[in-house]
């Protein structure tokens, strides 16, 4: 069992990697990832395409493409190891104590099935409950969710729903269980602007008033901002950057993550028609091994010591601030070594 | 006011949809009654939620939609009487994914002077020559001529969708979200070309995005569209300040800005965008507005003229002497 000072840690993952044989060589999409994530806590983990954000949401679900294979130092959801204890044993916990709100909810409900059908499912999988105990559960929770009338829309289909009340749906099927941690992958990308609103404000309630920890994966930097607890910022299969939202909105350390926010406009900051920032050159391959900073080749402030050796996320000057560059370490060891530098 | 290049008058979309098996179809108002007019060199900007008729209405523009009832004028000409090609000389549209519009099989220059071509354009010697130049233009390195859209970078991609739009040197260019698949630092490269190729060539651009952090930095004018009619239109500065229809609030209250200190909006809209096929009686927002009266359930509201722009909503109508505008 976890000593006293980690019985809120839901999540703590300690250099993740995964690799995925491709034709040219070996492709390393997620590299020394670590992450923590506490109870009641939401941690969000942003980037650009292909930055590996989702896929290492996938690796700590164990849901990853069958070519690719994981390793990681530790993995443990509540102070249990939760890493290669086999398929059977994963997915007892997957849906129960973990559980997923993926990004497209039209796909990722099965369209044969009622709604009630698969909500009365993901408990009934779980826990032994009577059926009519399900379905009490689940007018629950998608009475929770917001969805009116919540027991006639049991015998609906997805087709029959809107955007909005499939992507509720997913979060009440998610929340069946009453997880430990619930790993959201771009929820509200598909969405309005104005159902987005809707349902972040639903996520953040719900996630207070059941003291979930919650990981949220995202590229958009204003709903970042506006949920986040701490954000991770990955940069090409790495963290660059972990910190509290203000830490990371406010006093940006990584070249990267200030580059990121300057491309945005930001209304009431930005004058209007204003060039914004640019960051030049695309994202390197993340084929093989590679030395050095990811970021040096397109950072305006890499000198030669930026090209060679591996590059730590080590502390920063503010407490719970760490950031993977050489301008902003002060000497001290690397994160991973040290117990609570991050928390 | 300057000239008005592309205009709607009252034009009206309406496509009758399978009612189910044995049914009879049944009509869906896309765009009913709109009327819009786009100025030389201005950012027009339209906004609404999906399914609001951002896009048949901007297809009409185009001439490749013609309208149910009502006219599209472009340089006072209706469209509808003008040929397909001349048409496309004038405007030209970018569209949102750089992936599925461009063709797979066809290389960046085959696809970049493919317009000077359906052009008849009489001097192809000069093909080469203006499709590189057009490519310095929108920043494509040279190299890239001969290679396929899946050996290209999503930047680039939409690179090339810009410079096929523009190697006949259209006046007008229509945007449909041409940044929205985009990542963030490729996004802010695309907005800044739009805006140098804006002032270098003096276009003019309908740009139509939900994203109203991009909208507010490009657009000059806003036009803010909801289940087939434009609820207000404004110019730029004043819809952003001061917006008047209850939706255009609620539409710019859910923007998040990354502002760590602010918390997730709560906009007050009902859940429920309502369905296009059964419309909301009266004002067809009155279910999801929170100034909502009863006669707004009864009664459409008429258009109100308010300074360069309109709204459309009764807590603006002072014939009917009740919810005066404070601000």
């Amino acid at each position: 069992m976890p000593e006293n000072s980690h019985s809120k840690r839901v999540l703590e993952v300690k250099r993740l990697n995964v690799e995925i044989p491709v034709p040219t060589g070996l492709l390393r999409p997620v590299q020394d990832v670590s992450l923590h994530v506490d109870r009641g806590e939401t941690l969000c983990v942003v980037g650009e395409s292909g930055c590996g954000k989702s896929l290492t949401s996938l690796a700590i679900m164990d849901l990853l493409p069958t070519k690719a294979k994981r390793a990681c130092d530790e993995m443990r959801l509540s102070g249990d190891t939760v890493f290669d204890i086999g398929e059977r044993a994963m997915s007892d916990i997957r849906g129960d104590r973990m559980s997923m709100i993926f990004q497209e909810p039209m796909t990722s409900l099965n369209p044969a099935y009622t709604i009630g059908n698969q909500l009365v499912e993901a408990l009934q999988r779980h826990r032994n409950v009577s059926k009519a105990q399900a379905r009490d559960r689940a007018i629950y929770l998608l009475e929770k969710v917001g969805i009116t009338a919540a027991a006639s829309r049991l015998g609906q289909y997805p087709h029959q729903l809107s955007g909005g009340l499939r992507q509720r749906v997913m979060i009440a099927m998610a929340l069946m269980c009453g997880p430990d941690l619930i790993i959201a992958d771009e929820p509200t990308t598909a969405l309005d602007v104005t159902i987005q609103a809707q349902i972040l404000h639903l996520l953040s309630d719900l996630q207070r008033e059941f003291q979930m920890g919650m990981i949220l994966i995202t590229h958009d930097l204003g709903v970042v901002a506006r949920i986040a607890d701490r954000v991770a910022v990955m940069y090409a299969g790495q963290v660059v950057e972990t910190g509290t939202a203000e830490q990371i909105f406010n006093a940006p350390q990584h070249p990267y993550t200030r580059g990121l926010l300057d491309c945005i406009p930001i209304p009431g900051k930005t004058k209007r028609g204003a060039r914004l920032g640019a960051i030049p050159g695309i994202v390197p391959s993340l084929v093989g091994h590679m030395s050095g900073c990811h970021f040096a080749s397109r950072c305006p402030q890499a000198h030669e010591g930026c090209e060679t050796g591996d590059i730590e996320l080590l502390p920063t000057a503010q407490p719970g601030h760490v950031c993977r560059c050489l301008l902003t370490q002060t000497p001290g060891t690397p994160v991973h070594e040290t117990e609570g530098a991050a928390s | 006011m300057s000239d008005v290049v592309l205009e709607a008058r009252d034009v009206t979309r309406t496509f009758m949809i399978s009612g189910g098996f044995m049914k009879p179809k049944r009509p869906l108002h896309a765009v009913n009654g709109i009327d819009l007019r786009i100025r030389q060199g201005e950012v027009l900007a339209l906004v609404g939620e999906s399914g609001c008729g951002k896009t048949t209405l901007a297809k009409m523009l185009l001439g490749l939609l013609p309208p149910t009832s009502g006219s599209l004028q472009l340089d006072g000409k209706p469209i509808e009487t003008m040929d397909r090609l001349r048409v496309a000389q004038t405007v030209q549209p970018i569209f949102q994914d750089p992936y599925s519009s461009l063709n797979p099989r066809k290389s960046i220059g085959s696809i970049i002077t493919l317009p000077l071509k359906v052009q008849g354009d009489k001097d192809p010697g000069t093909w080469r020559k203006r499709a590189d130049e057009i490519m310095e233009l929108v920043g494509l390195p040279r190299r890239v001529y001969n290679n396929y859209p899946s050996q290209l970078s999503g930047g680039q991609r939409q690179r090339v969708a810009i410079a096929r739009a523009l190697i006949n040197r259209p006046r007008i260019v229509i945007c449909d979200e041409p940044t929205s698949a985009l990542d963030v630092s490729v996004q802010s490269q695309i907005l800044n070309l739009l805006q140098d190729l804006r002032e270098e060539l003096g276009l003019t651009y309908l740009v139509i995005s939900h994203n109203l952090a991009v909208v507010e930095h490009m657009a000059t004018r806003v036009a803010v569209m909801y289940l087939g009619r434009i609820v207000e239109e404004e110019d730029a500065g004043t819809l952003f300040d001061t917006p008047k229809h209850p939706y255009s609030k609620a539409l710019l209250e859910s923007v998040l800005t990354p502002d760590p200190s602010l918390g997730v909006p709560d906009t007050h809209l009902g859940a429920a965008y309502p369905n296009p096929l059964d419309m909301p009686s009266g004002c067809r927002f009155h279910p999801r507005c929170i100034k909502a009266m009863p006669h707004c359930s009864t009664t459409a509201p008429r258009k109100i003229p308010f300074g360069d722009g309109h709204v459309e909503c009764h807590l603006y109508d002072e014939n009917e002497g009740k919810g005066k505008l404070a601000s």
